[in-house]
């Protein structure tokens, strides 16, 4: 037996000092659908406790919707369970094509090609368009899955400040000897739940010759008058040409994501993306599920309303008692708490109130800017939320902070 | 020099609400103040400001982890005489 006693020893080891530093992940098992309200079991054990969900990427409200659920139902019985291949063996059926021909007219795009996840796109793409002899130039505060994917890939790599379009001028500038330059950018930034301003970053890469690529995971759905993006709501749909999306997030949660845009890129994508061409095809039930939600999103924008109406009474609750947040118009809220300790304790304590929240911290966060992100839902209603925030008035006045800004909650409870 | 790179860094990696310490010794890129993709920015300043060649085994992330380790780079190629 090779797995010998040291090294079972280090593993352990290794454990232990996450476990020291407040650091471990701990699953919470939940006992119902992904919905506004769920039944948790927390800690391992515990008694079921139903509270209400203010920390799910369903923005949309999809995850369990009947008529998403009815469609993979369908495509159970009529396509199988799964396809044991992948896409280019014998692991494309004709909904796969029809998902893709249908995310491309969604997005406003030449091409689409899926993944088994956004994390796959994103991890395939890079390698697949670029060389030695171009440069990747990306937001310093893009997701991890995007750094991921430049590490693969053999361009140069630069970085301009988060959002700050004269660092981005100043590094384009520097590289107009390279073959291709392509600027990366989240839509809506995950933990800051801020816009990229993507009308400045196109006319950027107008001037300087660069091309543009997008993940717009967080955004993809509800952002944009129709809910196609980051990019509809800057008017430059069309002229980005990468995005990478996901269909776990607002299009019904399950899984998959994609590469959509230059037909060439796609195609590229074909030939030579790794996770492509070396992972399995997505299971028809989903694919099924996702064409649905697009039905769903392609007849009404009334769930992308309901969630926008959701996000602003919500970030005004919060202000008017007297929390930080940071600024901006996305259903990702969060709620500045600087110390990691507070964010944790604050959590806790909520989630005895029955709302079900996550503290962030370093490293997910930059160090002294823990908080807790709360992400609103089209499942969400104006009762609920004025419910949540009245246990986050009790907590916030518990803990004294309501009222202070970032300095009052530094000076008492330290970054 | 010190301060010609500190200043350098703070203006290109910082953002103007960082309350960061920045020294000498500072680790830079295991601490996360210098992202290693855009290391390609410090070490283009380098090679200009102080008119060297900088082959890419001594633009790497160990070599470039403090302001006193990259002077040391800088000094070998015969930079800041």
């Amino acid at each position: 037996m090779a797995y010998s006693g040291a090294i079972r020893e280090a593993y352990r080891s290794e454990l232990s000092g996450i476990r020291e530093k407040g650091l471990l992940k701990e699953e919470r098992y939940i006992h119902s659908p992904q919905a506004a309200n769920i039944v948790v079991e927390f800690p391992t054990g515990a008694e079921l406790k139903p509270v209400v969900n203010l920390c799910a990427n369903n923005y949309l409200g999809l995850s369990s919707h009947p008529d998403v659920i009815a469609a993979a139902h369908k495509a159970l019985d009529a396509r199988g369970y799964g396809l044991s291949s992948v896409r280019f063996i014998c692991g494309t059926q004709d909904i796969h094509r029809e998902l893709e021909a249908r995310l491309s007219e969604f997005l406003g795009t030449e091409d689409t090609i899926l993944f088994p996840s956004c994390l796959d796109a994103n991890a395939g793409v890079f390698e697949a368009v670029l060389g030695p002899e171009d440069v990747i130039i990306s937001d310093r505060l893009v997701h991890a899955s995007i750094v991921d994917g430049i590490r693969l890939c053999k361009a140069v790599t630069d970085t301009y400040k988060h959002v700050n379009m004269e660092h981005l001028e100043e590094k384009l500038r520097e590289h107009q000897d390279k073959r291709a330059r392509l600027i990366v950018t989240d839509g809506v930034f995950s933990m800051d739940g801020d816009f990229a301003p993507l009308d400045q970053i196109v006319a950027l890469a107008e001037k300087y010759d660069a091309m543009v690529f997008l993940d717009d995971s967080h955004a993809t759905g509800f952002i944009g008058k129709t809910g196609r993006g980051v990019h509809e709501h800057f008017g430059v749909m069309g002229k980005i040409d990468i995005i990478t999306t996901t269909l776990g997030k607002a299009l019904g949660g399950a899984s998959g994501g994609c590469v959509s845009g230059r037909q060439e890129i796609v195609e590229l994508c074909r030939q030579r993306a790794r996770p492509y061409l070396f992972s399995n095809t997505m299971a028809p039930p989903i694919v099924a599920g996702a064409l649905e939600v697009l039905e769903i999103l392609s007849k009404s924008t009334e769930r992308r309303d309901k969630l926008e109406e959701n996000a602003r009474f919500w970030r005004k609750g919060l202000t008017d008692a007297g929390f930080v947040i940071k600024e901006g118009e996305s259903p990702i809220v969060p709620v500045m708490l600087f110390n990691a300790k507070l964010s944790q304790d604050i959590a806790r304590d909520l989630y005895s109130e029955g709302v079900y929240v996550i503290g962030f911290f370093f490293p997910v966060v930059a160090q002294g800017q823990a908080r807790i992100r709360t992400q609103l839902s089209a499942d969400h209603d104006i009762p609920l939320l004025t419910r949540a925030l009245e246990a986050f008035t009790r907590v916030g006045d518990k803990y004294g902070i309501l009222g202070l800004d970032k300095k009052g909650i530094v000076a008492k409870y330290g970054a | 020099m010190e301060d010609v790179i500190l200043a350098y860094i703070r203006n290109e990696y910082l953002e103007d609400d960082d309350e960061v310490e920045l020294d000498a010794d500072t680790p830079l890129i295991s601490s996360g103040i210098v992202d290693s993709f855009s290391m390609v920015s410090l070490k283009r300043f380098l090679e200009k400001k102080y008119d060297i060649t900088l082959p890419d085994e001594d633009a790497s992330a160990e070599s470039f982890d403090s302001v006193r380790k990259i002077i040391t780079v800088v000094k070998k190629h015969g930079g800041g005489k």
